[in-house]
């Protein structure tokens, strides 16, 4: 748990100091994002129906957590 | 006497399965509202969907309509409605007590708020049933760098949880725990070539137990109950919990972009808890988009976890520990599912509104345990056999079916 603060903490010093890293040129052109942009490329296509799918996961299991940009955990049923 | 006392507190598991819900809701909704890039606004769209679980003796259906609505072009409010309403007859319930019926509502809203590359959300949810009241408080900030191919994401949650007790179906005014939770969530998306997306998320919660009394806990079911030999056969008595929970998860996921109209994803997840369990889960998704108009997905998820310290089918004497739990979800086991979806796009144009879906999805999961026994043949049609032995039963396993229809309209 205190590791896991830790690293926390450290990630978010690390995003401070990335807001000096604008030079950075991107490696993927705007213009090449077709398929980025793809709805099939989404971890979330429909956040009403991944947050229900968590939530039936989490309800049956010990783990529960980190669901990223998908809604991660309400366990209901 | 020692198995009536076990009776009269465990009459009703009315919030058995529910119980865990509201441990979770903080994470689910701060992390709902928050975009995975955050360089725009999420879409304004409205979903109503209808679900249903039934399994195990089980069944859990009911709606949920979320509305996501842009102010002007920083700011974008959103509203979730959703119901649950349960009808148990589960092998925990019919362990300890009878079947039940009951219902929960939920409500949650938030906002989000975009400055040039930066976004800040907010999220209060509020849960409610006739024995478990949960708040929940979020706030998270988004971040995207190097031209918004990378988007780093901190959220945190608070909530407060009021653990109540019904018996025979009314409240017990005498029974109110208090409880609080906390979560703290840090998540990266990575555009690492023009066909592949990443993400790694990182989440550290806790829960704990507010000014209990000796003896009292309020992270375990109040229904639920511990098994233990008692002359050669099996006795029950109220299970006893830690006052305090920790847990960390760990997950990667991967989509990539195939040659032709589809998408392949692959997610994996580790956990570990203060109470002993560890656990994992990988995935595997294949989405095929059909002309645009017809979106095929099919998954395959396997999950399995060790045992939480302090449980077991089945404890030696009365007392034999400080902790004693027999809850399946911190017993051994893993399990399959396998799922298939459709999303229709309609072809036809409605005033206002830019494009709307028909989605039906279905996901079949199969458990098994590895230490949770079906000591009374709660699981089948026929009277237990009295040839096992008080510990070697059969294990339990389910199978359950998880519906998802909904349609969604984008503006």
């Amino acid at each position: 748990m205190i590791a896991t603060k830790v690293v926390l903490i450290a990630l978010a010093l690390f995003t401070l100091l990335c807001s000096s890293c604008s030079r950075v040129k991107p490696w993927v052109k705007p213009y090449e994002r077709q398929h980025i942009a793809d709805p099939i490329m989404s971890f979330s296509r429909d956040p009403v129906s991944d947050a229900y799918l968590s939530h039936v996961h989490d309800a049956r299991e010990g783990a529960k957590g980190a669901d990223g940009g998908s809604g991660g955990g309400c366990g209901c049923n | 006497m020692v198995v009536q006392e076990a009776a009269v507190v465990v009459i009703n598991a009315g919030g058995l399965i529910l119980l865990r819900m509201r441990i979770l809701i903080a994470a689910c909704l701060a992390v709902v509202w928050l975009p995975v890039f955050a360089a725009v606004l999420p879409d304004e769209r409205v979903d109503i969907l209808e679900h249903q679980y039934e399994g195990g003796g089980i069944k859990v259906s009911g709606p949920s309509v979320l509305v996501r609505k842009n102010i002007g072009t920083k700011v974008s409010v959103s509203a979730n409605y959703y119901v649950d309403m349960v009808s148990s007859a589960s092998i925990d319930v019919l362990a300890s007590a009878s079947r039940y019926s009951e219902e929960r509502k939920q409500q949650s809203v938030g906002v989000d708020y975009m400055f040039d590359r930066t976004s800040f959300s907010l999220g209060y949810t509020n849960s409610d049933e006739n024995d478990y009241q949960a708040k929940t408080y979020s706030l998270g900030v988004s971040q995207t760098f190097f031209g918004d191919l990378t988007t780093l994401n901190f959220g945190f949650s608070f909530g407060q949880d009021v653990v109540g007790r019904n018996i025979k179906g009314v409240p017990d005014p005498s029974f109110q725990l208090d409880k609080d939770r906390r979560s703290y969530r840090f998540n990266l998306s990575q555009i690492v070539t023009k066909n592949l997306i990443a993400e790694l998320s990182v989440e550290s919660g806790t829960e704990a137990c507010i000014d209990m009394k000796e003896g009292e806990t309020c992270l375990n079911n109040p229904y639920r109950s511990y098994s233990y030999l008692l002359n050669g056969a099996r006795a029950l008595l109220p299970e006893k919990y830690p006052l305090t929970h920790n847990t960390d998860a760990v997950s990667l996921r991967a989509i990539y972009h195939l040659p032709y109209s589809a998408s392949i994803r692959a997610d994996y997840r580790s956990f570990s808890d203060s109470w002993g369990i560890t656990a994992s889960n990988a995935e595997l998704r294949y989405i095929h988009d059909f002309k645009k108009d017809l979106l095929l997905e099919l998954k395959y998820r396997v999950y399995s976890q060790t045992e939480a310290d302090f449980y077991s089918d089945l404890f030696p004497y009365k007392d034999a520990q400080n902790f004693m739990a027999r809850d399946k979800e911190l017993s051994p086991f893993s399990s399959k599912t396998v799922g298939v979806g459709l999303t229709y796009k309609f072809p036809w144009v409605i005033p206002g509104i830019e494009k709307s879906t028909a989605n039906l999805y279905w996901d079949h999961m199969q458990i098994d345990y590895e230490d949770f026994r079906d000591y009374a043949n709660f699981s089948g049609t026929k009277a237990p056999d009295a040839s096992y032995k008080v510990g070697e039963e059969p294990l339990y396993n389910l199978n359950a079916d998880v519906i998802r229809f909904y349609v969604s309209f984008w503006f």
